[in-house]
């Protein structure tokens, strides 16, 4: 499979000018107001080591908790299901709506369905499916993925919304204004709701103790989604456990300050059972989280609550888009999980990242995203994923630097003459450093060169 | 010397792209720790600590240099460097070779020099030192969240500075603050070539936000930051200067 170009996308995202200043700026203006949030509360750091710790006791236990979930769910009422990989998620949601004859889903936000690639599986057996949250609607619209796990369509301007939407559900073209647009989708969307046979939710938190979980919205999506329809399917990562509801506060505190800087989500929806007369089916997938979690160096990446603070705060993220990254998950925490699903496909991504730490930083759960990626590095590297240019460079640079006589050779010649270009920062790709920056003034000596003249009597 | 200071034995350890490009930040930094009553060893073997292959994953071809660089510096008890990525690297990720206790004795004691000043001789005082300048303070990622030299924006507790509070004492320096205070500035290491639109857009942002501020020099304990910001800088026509702390705090007017 080919790999991720994210220097090649990333060039491109950057010479739309327009696109990539209002990209850096709403996501920088989120991390302000990220961090207004977080000031306001005294013991935001207290709350962060708490939610680290809640989510890693929960994955060391992990096969009891979901066990106790199987069990609390199911004497709710509920139906559970287990899902070892998409293909499996795929055909059990498949399967379900079949034998409810149900032909069309209307269905609230999930990264997981995106991460399966449910959609166009659903869609080749004929089944009709409405995203309802506006972000991911656009982008359904569009035809392109979401590039950001909270606000899907941030890379998008106002005139392309309205030229997507024109397009596809007939809106005035030439009407950019905003609350037309977003009303427009809602009445091209809401008559689904009536008529759509099962509705679909993600899940931001699962609750082993009462068997019930949690969808934390803006829009009210969700609730339509699941409170129209006689048939609601929940798609749950198994990582997504808590053991207790005392346990929810916790998370519900950061989730929404750390992802949009607002205290809380509008609506915080806790599903416990079916109402009379319906049913609600959830299926619990795996699709390499478990072999993820027997990862010694990368099963932190699972304590994750998809807030996308790290996306948010990451400089790369913000001046390349979240398309660059040629996933599912993007920025900081794609970084680090992508690898796991395709190790080749995605070896470029770890190498998208300063090491500047403050992904780590913001992390409202303490994942140490920027020590994965340093890892990530080494293992792209041991499996021989490097391209060849950097790969060769680094076998030349570590054998000049361990020697000191070929080093100086080279750092003299560097530091008489740029245009003397000694052998390692040619196979360096050096020159791209010259395409818009201008290359440091050479010095009439190196520092050991005037220390020898200098202090190089008396030593 | 300083009156009531203590001799001490350091080891100097200039990094590879300051030997090359910026003797004058290595000068400084010899210079202020002989003022400061140092007495100063420039092993002259020395090459650099490993970070860039390290960086890139490849520890491979790391382990020779790092091995030098623990061959060079062994039995100082104190390693300084004005470069905080690379006393990062070696205190934080030098783990191609072998842990011996000597090796880990090196790495424990190698300090960036802001460190050094401000953490084993408690340097609050530079009476030489002027700077008559608007400044805006650049502390590189790994200075900044690795070595944890200052507090960071992301994180609510009691502000600390080191590198702001040595130049507090420098006579006549005023700070400017640009808008995003601790913004990556986009160099990366071999980030910087491999990912150069990305690099190139952050390193304008940073520059343009520090001009926007006032700024007339950017002062910071990373020279490689510096190196790319300076590169960006000059292309884009800003008329900003960069200087690196050492050589303020050794006295230079700027």
């Amino acid at each position: 499979m080919k790999r991720v170009d994210h220097a090649g996308a990333s060039s491109r995202f950057i010479e739309a000018k327009d696109h990539a200043d209002f990209h850096d700026m709403r996501l920088w203006d989120l991390r302000k107001k990220r961090d207004a949030e977080a000031i306001d509360i005294p013991e935001w750091e207290e709350l962060r080591g708490l939610a680290s710790a809640i989510k890693e006791h929960t994955l060391t236990h992990l096969a009891d908790y979901l066990e106790q979930f199987e069990r609390n769910a199911t004497a709710n009422g509920m139906v559970v299901h287990w899902a070892r990989d998409a293909a499996e998620h795929n055909q059990i949601v498949f399967d379900i709506l079949e034998a409810h004859q149900a032909t069309t889903l209307v269905k609230s936000k999930s990264m997981l369905t995106d991460e399966c690639e449910m959609r166009p599986f659903l869609a080749n057996r004929d089944i009709e499916i409405i995203e309802t949250d506006l972000g991911e609607r656009i982008q359904q619209l569009d035809d392109e993925p979401p590039s950001h796990i909270v606000v899907p369509a941030v890379h998008k301007l106002r005139g392309d919304v309205a030229e997507v939407f024109a397009r596809t559900i007939g809106t005035d073209p030439k009407n950019h204004d905003v609350p037309y647009l977003a009303e427009s989708q809602r009445m091209h969307t809401r008559p689904y709701y009536l008529t759509a046979g099962a509705g679909m939710t993600g899940a931001n938190f699962a609750v082993a103790e009462t068997g019930s979980f949690v969808v934390c919205t803006n829009e009210g999506n969700a609730d339509l989604s699941t409170n129209l329809p006689k048939l609601h399917i929940a798609s749950i990562g198994i990582e997504k456990l808590i053991p207790k509801i005392e346990h929810l506060g916790v998370f519900i505190r950061m989730l929404s300050r750390s992802a949009l800087g607002s205290p809380i989500t509008q609506i915080t929806s806790h599903f416990r059972a079916p109402r009379p007369g319906t049913e609600m089916h959830v299926v619990l997938v795996d699709n390499g989280r478990s072999e993820r979690l027997g990862m010694a160096d990368f099963w932190y990446s699972l304590k994750c609550i998809r807030c996308g603070a790290c996306m948010n705060t990451c400089p790369v993220y913000r001046r390349s888009g979240g398309l660059s990254y040629g996933s599912t998950y993007s920025g900081p925490i794609g970084v680090i999980i992508d690898p796991t699903f395709n190790l080749r496909k995605y070896s470029a991504l770890p190498f998208a990242s300063t090491l500047n730490g403050s992904c780590t930083s913001v992390c409202p759960v303490k994942i140490n995203i920027h020590e994965q990626i340093y890892k990530w590095r080494q293992i792209i590297a041991e499996r021989h994923q490097l391209p060849m240019v950097k790969k060769e460079a680094m076998r030349v640079a570590g054998r000049i630097l361990a020697r000191p006589r070929l080093y100086r050779a080279a750092v003299q010649a560097a530091a008489t003459g740029i245009d003397k270009l000694p052998r390692f920062m040619i196979y360096n790709p050096f020159n791209a450093w010259g395409h818009q920056r201008e290359v440091p003034s050479s010095p009439s000596q190196t520092f050991r060169q005037w220390y020898l003249k200098n202090r190089g009597a008396d030593k | 010397m300083l009156e009531g200071t203590i001799a001490m034995k350091v080891a100097l350890f200039v990094p590879c792209y300051v030997d090359a490009f910026f003797p004058e930040v290595g000068i400084a930094t010899l210079e202020l720790l002989e003022r400061l009553g140092c007495e100063v060893d420039f092993p002259l073997d020395q090459t650099c600590c490993g970070q860039p292959m390290a960086n890139s994953g490849c520890h491979q071809d790391a382990r020779g240099t790092e091995a030098l660089y623990a061959k060079n510096f062994a039995g100082y008890d104190h390693i300084v460097t004005p470069s905080g990525s690379c006393a990062h690297h070696v205190r934080d990720h030098m783990t191609a070779i072998e842990q011996t206790p000597a090796v880990q004795k090196v790495r424990r004691n190698t300090r960036e020099l802001v460190e050094f000043l401000h953490d084993v001789l408690q340097v609050r005082e530079f009476p030489w030192a002027e700077f008559p300048h608007k400044v805006g303070l650049h502390i590189g990622c790994a200075t900044l969240r690795g070595l944890r030299e200052a507090t960071t924006s992301e994180i609510a507790e009691p502000a600390f500075n080191k590198p702001k509070q040595l130049l507090s004492a420098v006579k006549g320096i005023e700070f400017v603050a640009p808008k995003r205070i601790d913004e990556c500035c986009g160099f990366g290491g071999t980030f910087s070539v491999f990912e150069e639109p990305v690099s190139v857009r952050m390193g304008q942002d940073k520059v343009s936000d520090h001009h926007n501020a006032g700024a007339e020099f950017i002062v910071s304990p990373d020279m490689s930051c510096v190196m790319h910001q300076q590169g960006c800088a000059r292309r884009m026509g800003l008329p900003l200067k960069f200087i690196h702390i050492a050589q303020v705090l050794n006295g230079a007017r700027g």
